[in-house]
């Protein structure tokens, strides 16, 4: 039942590193990251991988697979034919620690400089009521499980270092746009950051964030595009923004 | 080798763990002015709250008002079959809604009922819909408002202080080897960034252990690689003790099959939505395991557990709701007698019951989990499931109001890693909230200490000794090979501290156990300090090995099957039992168990209960008394 696997694993650090050639048994049904503990466990017990819930639920084990950037847990090693050698690299938009593992700081900091959600200073515990058809715009974004697939893949930082500083990455658009459509959030003008502060401007509609993400969020259409239109729609008329949200408001909260 | 870089930071509190209940703690702590470090071994954010499915149990009464933090009392001491710490059953039940409306106005957007209130799931074990859940990725959505919670205290900070690291640092991919203590008290903790190798001081007099679980001490579980019992086998070191170690949760639906996914989680949430477990032969087997004390509750037909779907004022529960302890034996015993299925599971089927829209719409997860790993439709065929150890019951032995672990001054502990609040077995969406409660407490109780007591500076000895125990693998060569012992391990607990465990069998893993532990002082670590797996896992096997040790020490002594713990050769409850708690200490050398006088429910709190529900678990003396004054 066993196979034999062809790897090609990257090794090295921030110094320099190489791809090596590894031979492993793989049984049916396994993935990646299977076969990457494998291969620590008997031939490289200091392979550096991160992982942690191995179902697809955490979004550690983030690495680039034949050039795909891919879950390792969700990859399926039957995806790849009997005589592919499957290549192991780490997140390319990102620097290497040691191996796999890579200095995923950046975006910690983009988190720091989106502001936090701002609750209606009226509000009080267990008294706001929502309906589900508008939680659910802003539950599809919170379904994110930071595996920032979608930074890795994103063509305005993957290559270009100098973008990072102006540029928040389809991560924290879908962030901002889930605080925008949060209906008791009470922030203005976060689409016009988005803008303005994070870089939206940049992203050129590509959706290659969109088809990376492991959770099918639609990044692209649900989060970008809207608040590039909406950007552009308040720019003419911020009364219209704040009237919606003020509406919206006193519908939700019980009185 | 020379001689690693040591980092040396100073706080009020040290939280170690950055799931749910850590977070919960840094929050108290920091709005009650201290300044605090948040330990994670993962990236922030990753912790192993992110995997609960199904919800939050907290008595809003949302959907059905009869619903109090009264039933829900005695739902969680029913499920823990009344071995738990009544007075942190009390406090959860009554604390949980205001920490789920807490999380609320910190952001989190629950499923709403057509009121627009937070929508409520039935669940195993609870007699009204009480979960407070996110389609099936409740833990996600709890992890990322608390992560997100730190990061608004921090931009106010930043703000404020022109430093968003004033009061609160999270200090991720570092792992705790030591729980410093000094002048008998705490003093601080010592560990090694997982990045570099280089070791950490932090001189504090508070520490919070809010590691979690130990599920990786066995071999199928869902936990994930963090659970390693680190804070349980931290405490004992530091003086602790650990209550009913033997208590051992195993989620009676786990994945099967493929090999790679065996022991990942299949929400409960599955069969709350109105999933049946159903054998090779096609019997719907769970009407044959409804245990005596529970027969007023639950269906003993179809008909009746499919109108309860309906009706819930007039019927009784399917029995597939029954507490995970039943239904996980329920589960072993049919595939034990040959009707398992061709993995050696059972089918759970939700496909003839609810519309593929409205399985992908209430548990997405799962749909995406079972079609990506498994090729499986869920909204079209059965799932495959077995026991998978899921939650560790036991743990350290805490002052319930102030989460202060008994007999250390200046250590708390909440959350999975501490004991009491579950009894025997934990009714699922009950850990969720014990995060929240108990985390709150705990940094509470941390405030409240450090505010009293002051600082408590290290001594140069505590350090060189944590230090000098970091290096000593890497000075070794040619010895023992940490993952070949780990998985040793994991087939002495499996294969003898499992679900059914008799006396022999016990005995015996004792022996191997020790003998592990004698070979682990040996390993050798390959490779330098930097990202080396090889070497963390030396330091997560230690404290595995010590969570193995209090497991099988105490289930030998207990002579009875109660919740997670099932012994062929004791079968029955025992009513005398129920009044002992095991408690686990170490000596430096082994593990000692010493039995412990339960605390007796109060008379108010006997009183919410029916007598003759409680003659069921109660021996008749207790009974006569009544309750204590």
């Amino acid at each position: 039942m066993a196979r034999t696997l062809k790897l090609r694993i990257w090794r090295g650090d921030d110094t320099n590193g190489a791809l090596q050639d590894v031979t492993v048994d793989a049984n049916p049904g396994e993935v990646v990251l299977d076969i990457i503990h494998r291969v620590q466990a008997t031939q490289m017990g200091d392979l550096a991988v991160r992982w942690n819930c191995k179902a697809g639920k955490c979004g550690s084990c983030s690495m680039e697979i034949n050039g795909r950037p891919r879950l390792a847990c969700m990859t399926q090693v039957s995806a790849y034919g009997e005589d592919e050698t499957i290549t192991i690299t780490p997140l390319r938009a990102f620097p290497v620690i040691k191996d796999l593992v890579t200095d995923v700081s950046f975006n910690y900091k983009k988190a720091m400089e989106i502001p936090s959600v701002e609750m209606p200073a009226d509000l009080k515990p267990g008294e706001a009521r929502m309906q589900q058809v508008d939680v659910e715009r802003s539950q599809e974004f919170r379904k994110c499980i930071e595996c920032f697939l979608c930074q890795d893949t994103c063509h305005v930082i993957r290559d270009h270092e100098e973008n990072k500083k102006s540029f928040a990455g389809p991560r924290f658009f879908i962030r901002i746009a889930e605080l925008d459509m949060h209906p008791l959030d009470m922030l203005r003008n976060r689409k016009k950051q988005a803008q303005e502060e994070h870089g939206l401007g940049m992203c050129n509609i590509t959706k290659c964030c969109t088809e990376v993400c492991p959770e099918h969020i639609r990044i692209t259409d649900n989060a970008i595009i809207p608040m590039k239109e909406r950007v552009v729609d308040t720019k003419y008329d911020p009364i219209r923004w704040l009237g919606s949200k003020i509406l919206k408001r006193e519908d939700l909260i019980q009185n | 080798m020379t001689s690693p870089k040591l980092d040396r930071y100073k706080y009020d509190v040290v939280v170690i763990g950055a799931g749910g209940a850590g977070l919960r703690a840094a929050v108290e702590a920091r709005e009650a002015g201290l300044s605090v470090a948040i330990v994670c071994k993962s990236l922030f954010g990753k912790a192993h709250t992110v995997m609960a499915e199904g919800g939050a149990a907290a008595s809003m009464g949302n959907v059905n008002d009869n619903d109090n933090w009264m039933v829900h009392f005695r739902d969680t001491m029913r499920g823990g079959k009344f071995l738990n710490h009544f007075r942190m059953a009390e406090l959860h039940a009554k604390e949980a809604p205001d920490r789920i409306w807490e999380l609320e106005m910190w952001g989190a957007l629950f499923d709403r009922t057509n009121e627009g209130k937070i929508s409520q799931r039935n669940f195993g074990g609870h007699e009204y819909p009480r979960l407070a859940h996110v389609g099936d990725r409740t833990g996600l959505e709890l992890i990322r408002t608390m992560q997100q919670r730190i990061v608004a205290l921090q931009q106010k900070d930043a703000k404020e202080f022109g430093d968003s690291e004033k009061f609160i640092k999270v200090f991720a991919e570092l792992t705790i080897t030591e729980i410093l203590k000094d002048n008998g008290k705490i003093s601080g903790a010592y560990g090694y960034w997982r990045e570099s190798g280089d070791e950490v001081l932090f001189e504090a007099p508070a520490v919070v252990i809010a590691t979690g679980g130990v599920g990786k001490t066995f071999k199928i579980t869902s936990n994930s690689w963090e659970g390693t019992g680190d804070g349980h086998a931290l405490a004992l070191k530091a003086g602790a003790n650990l209550v009913d170690m033997e208590f051992l949760q195993f989620h009676p639906t786990g994945m099967v099959w493929p090999l790679s996914v065996k022991g990942i989680l299949v929400t409960e949430s599955v069969r709350g939505e109105g999933g049946i477990l159903t054998n090779s032969l096609g019997e719907r087997f769970m009407f044959k395991y409804i245990p005596d004390v529970f027969k007023d509750k639950y269906a003993d037909n179809e008909a009746e557990a499919d109108r309860w779907y309906l009706d819930q004022d007039n019927n009784r529960r399917p029995p597939e709701l029954l507490p995970r302890d039943e239904v996980a034996r329920a589960i072993n015993a049919e595939v034990k007698a040959g009707r398992g299925t061709e993995h050696g599971g059972v089918f759970l089927d939700v496909s003839q019951r609810i519309s593929a829209e409205v399985i992908k719409k209430r548990l997405p997860s799962m749909w995406h989990q079972f079609y990506e790993l498994a090729g499986v439709d869920i909204t079209k065929e059965p799932m495959e499931v077995g026991p998978t150890c899921h939650y560790v019951m036991g743990g350290v032995e805490v002052e319930p109001d102030s989460a202060a672990a008994v007999g250390v001054e200046g250590l708390f502990a909440a959350g999975e890693v501490a004991g009491g609040m579950h009894g025997s077995n934990r009714l699922g969406g009950n850990s969720l909230t014990d995060l929240l409660v108990f985390g709150r407490r705990a940094g509470m109780g941390a405030v409240n200490y450090v505010k009293s007591h002051g600082a408590n500076p290290v001594s140069e000895s505590s350090i060189t000794k944590a230090a000098a125990r970091i290096e000593a693998p890497f000075a070794r060569t040619g010895g023992e090979n940490a993952y070949a012992l780990h998985q040793e391990l994991q087939e002495v607990t499996h294969n003898l501290v499992g679900i059914i465990r008799t006396e022999v069998e016990l005995v015996e893993a004792i022996e191997k156990i020790a003998d592990i532990r004698k070979r682990s002082a040996n390993i050798s670590v390959a490779g330098t300090r930097k990202f080396n797996p090889g070497f963390h896992l030396a330091f997560d096997l230690d404290n595995m090995l010590l969570v193995a040790e209090s497991t099988a020490k105490s289930a030998v002594l207990r002579q009875e099957s109660r919740g997670g713990h099932t012994r062929d050769d004791f079968p029955g409850m025992n009513s005398t039992w129920r009044q002992v708690n095991n408690i686990a200490s170490f000596d430096g050398e082994k593990v000692t168990i010493k039995s412990q006088q339960l605390p007796v429910l109060p008379k108010e709190l006997f009183d919410l209960f029916d007598v003759h529900e409680l003659e069921k678990y109660m021996t008749p003396e207790e009974i006569a008394k009544g309750g204590s004054n």
